[in-house]
């Protein structure tokens, strides 16, 4: 089964969970931006929570399959067809998405996951090292993916309990964690409104807001950081560090996005808001607890439905 | 040693050690301590600069607690002089000035140096891989002369080109990848700093030593 794209979007990669393993080296984690969105659709078309999706940003790709199979769309709505359920398409079917009527990324699974060989680890497109994913860049018109699966027989009808997903919003409360350098810095993170600025992209989100000033001059010595890493340069406007951000960074950290809280920031488009709220660490690791709880329910509940 | 949560996936463990020799020795060791005998949960375990930041699954963990007392239990029995038997010393070709390293004269003005006296100075030194990190590959060295230590420039460049030397305040390094950056450049190397395709991508690992050499414009084309 092959995916010819007939209009690339804006940005359509493919993507997976990230790379592992290759921190040492300086590679990046990677994967997709709404990782959660991105196993929900897996799920929906029988695949592995790991198999590799396309994600495509703001304005979506145009793309013809080329015989039977079962896709599922999820993240935001894209306009091509119902989000969070397994859809069949048919041989010669083209399947078209425009510009994102909510959320920022949207999800595409195909059955069998697509074919796309393992570079350090993963099968997602790093952008900046050109590696992994479709020839390491994004998607242009004329690629041809191919895909393994045959379509699914999907029992009776149901649709999956949506309170697993992320409570996505235009103007969400995003909650974090303290960073390192939070006791340098006042309480302005939790209480102002900051907004994503279009100086965005798969590394790192600009917030603009009031200044966040810091009350100690002295420079860092860089250390790491991780997908959520919420970093003040010296302007004071901060930046949430995503997916492929690098994985040592030179500026005062002030917090981290919580790891169940990023799909949140990841759906956020130029010009929306939102504010962050302080939780305690035991109170993130229980929500990433609670979250696989749900996930692997919902596997086993899709076994019985998704053949 | 303090251990200090990195978001909720990941804990940064501060060795309180220099960047010398023995204080890189210690964060190595302590690295591959972790690495030989993994406590549960634990996904990925990277040294840079006084510190190892050990990356775990929260769900295959028993407890955060448990995970920070299982860590310290492991870095305080550290034996390291296996490791540091095993150092390398790297050569990196470099081509100072020209197209590569548009700022030399600007970081010897400011040293009030010629341009051969910054290159003599930068292929004198003795340099240890102190991180690994910013771009895949790119290393963050200490050990620059202090003659050539020069401010980050105001406005970074969007883009340097890969092989690319530079000075940023007191560190040295190579940019492996065209990224943007704001570091002075000084020459360029044809060596890859990183490379997807070789079984172990970056040439570099924290502790390893770097010499850099100097070597003309006909060296840098012809090589290959």
């Amino acid at each position: 089964m092959a995916i010819t794209v007939i209009h690339a979007g804006m940005l359509t990669t493919v993507q997976d969970l990230g790379r592992r393993g290759h921190r040492a080296a300086g590679v990046p984690l990677g994967g997709a931006m709404d990782a959660m969105a991105m196993r929900v659709v897996n799920l929906l078309v029988g695949n592995a929570e790991d198999a590799a999706v396309l994600e495509f940003t703001l304005t979506g790709p145009e793309l013809v399959f080329t015989a039977d199979t079962t896709i599922a769309l999820g993240g935001g709505d894209f306009g091509a067809g119902p989000l969070w359920q397994p859809v069949r398409v048919c041989a010669g079917e083209c399947v078209k998405f425009g510009a994102a009527r909510t959320g920022c990324r949207g999800y595409l699974a195909v059955a069998g996951g697509l074919d796309i060989p393992v570079v350090l680890g993963g099968r997602g497109t790093y952008l900046r090292a050109q590696i992994g994913g479709w020839e390491g860049r994004a998607l242009r018109v004329g690629d041809v993916l191919r895909a393994e699966g045959a379509a699914r027989q999907v029992a009776g009808r149901w649709h999956i309990d949506e309170r697993i997903l992320p409570p996505y919003s235009e103007t969400p409360k995003v909650r974090i964690v303290r960073g390192a350098q939070a006791p340098e810095f006042d309480g302005t993170l939790t209480t102002a409104v900051f907004k994503l600025t279009a100086k965005s992209d798969r590394m790192g989100v600009r917030l603009v807001g009031p200044a966040l000033t810091r009350r100690v001059a002295r420079e860092l010595v860089s250390s790491s950081v991780v997908p959520g890493t919420v970093q003040v340069p010296p302007d004071g406007q901060p930046i949430v560090l995503m997916a492929d951000a690098q994985t040592i960074g030179g500026y005062p950290q002030i917090a981290h996005v919580i790891s169940v809280d990023l799909p949140l920031v990841a759906q956020l488009r130029p010009g929306d808001t939102l504010r962050f709220r302080e939780v305690t660490l035991e109170a993130a690791h229980q929500l990433i607890l609670d979250r696989e709880r749900a996930l692997a329910l919902l596997r086993e509940g899709l076994a019985q439905k998704i053949l | 040693m303090t251990l200090t949560p990195l978001g909720d996936s990941a804990v940064v463990v501060a060795l309180g050690c220099g960047l010398d020799e023995a204080g890189l020795r210690r964060v190595r060791g302590v690295a591959e301590a972790l690495e030989r005998d993994r406590p549960a949960g634990v996904v990925e375990i990277v040294p840079a600069f006084a510190s190892v930041t050990v990356y775990y699954d929260v769900t295959q963990v028993g407890g955060y607690e448990r995970l920070c007392r299982e860590i310290e239990v492991r870095a305080e029995r550290v034996e390291t002089d296996d490791w540091w038997r095993a150092a390398r010393l790297i050569e990196i070709p470099v081509c100072y000035g020209g197209y590569g390293g548009a700022d030399l004269a600007e970081v010897a003005a400011r040293a009030g140096l010629s341009a051969d006296d910054v290159v003599a100075l930068h292929t004198g030194g003795d340099y240890l891989v102190q991180a690994i990190g910013f771009a895949p590959g790119f290393a963050y060295l200490g050990g620059l002369p202090e003659k050539i230590h020069t401010p980050r420039r105001t406005t970074p460049r969007t883009a340097v080109p890969a092989g690319t030397v530079g000075i940023g305040g007191a560190q040295t390094g190579v940019y492996p990848l065209m990224t943007p950056g704001g570091w002075n450049l000084i020459g360029r190397t044809p060596v890859l700093l990183f490379d997807a395709g070789r079984n172990e991508p970056a040439l570099l690992r924290v502790g390893d030593r770097v010499k850099f050499r100097a070597i003309n414009a006909e060296e840098l084309a012809a090589w290959r």
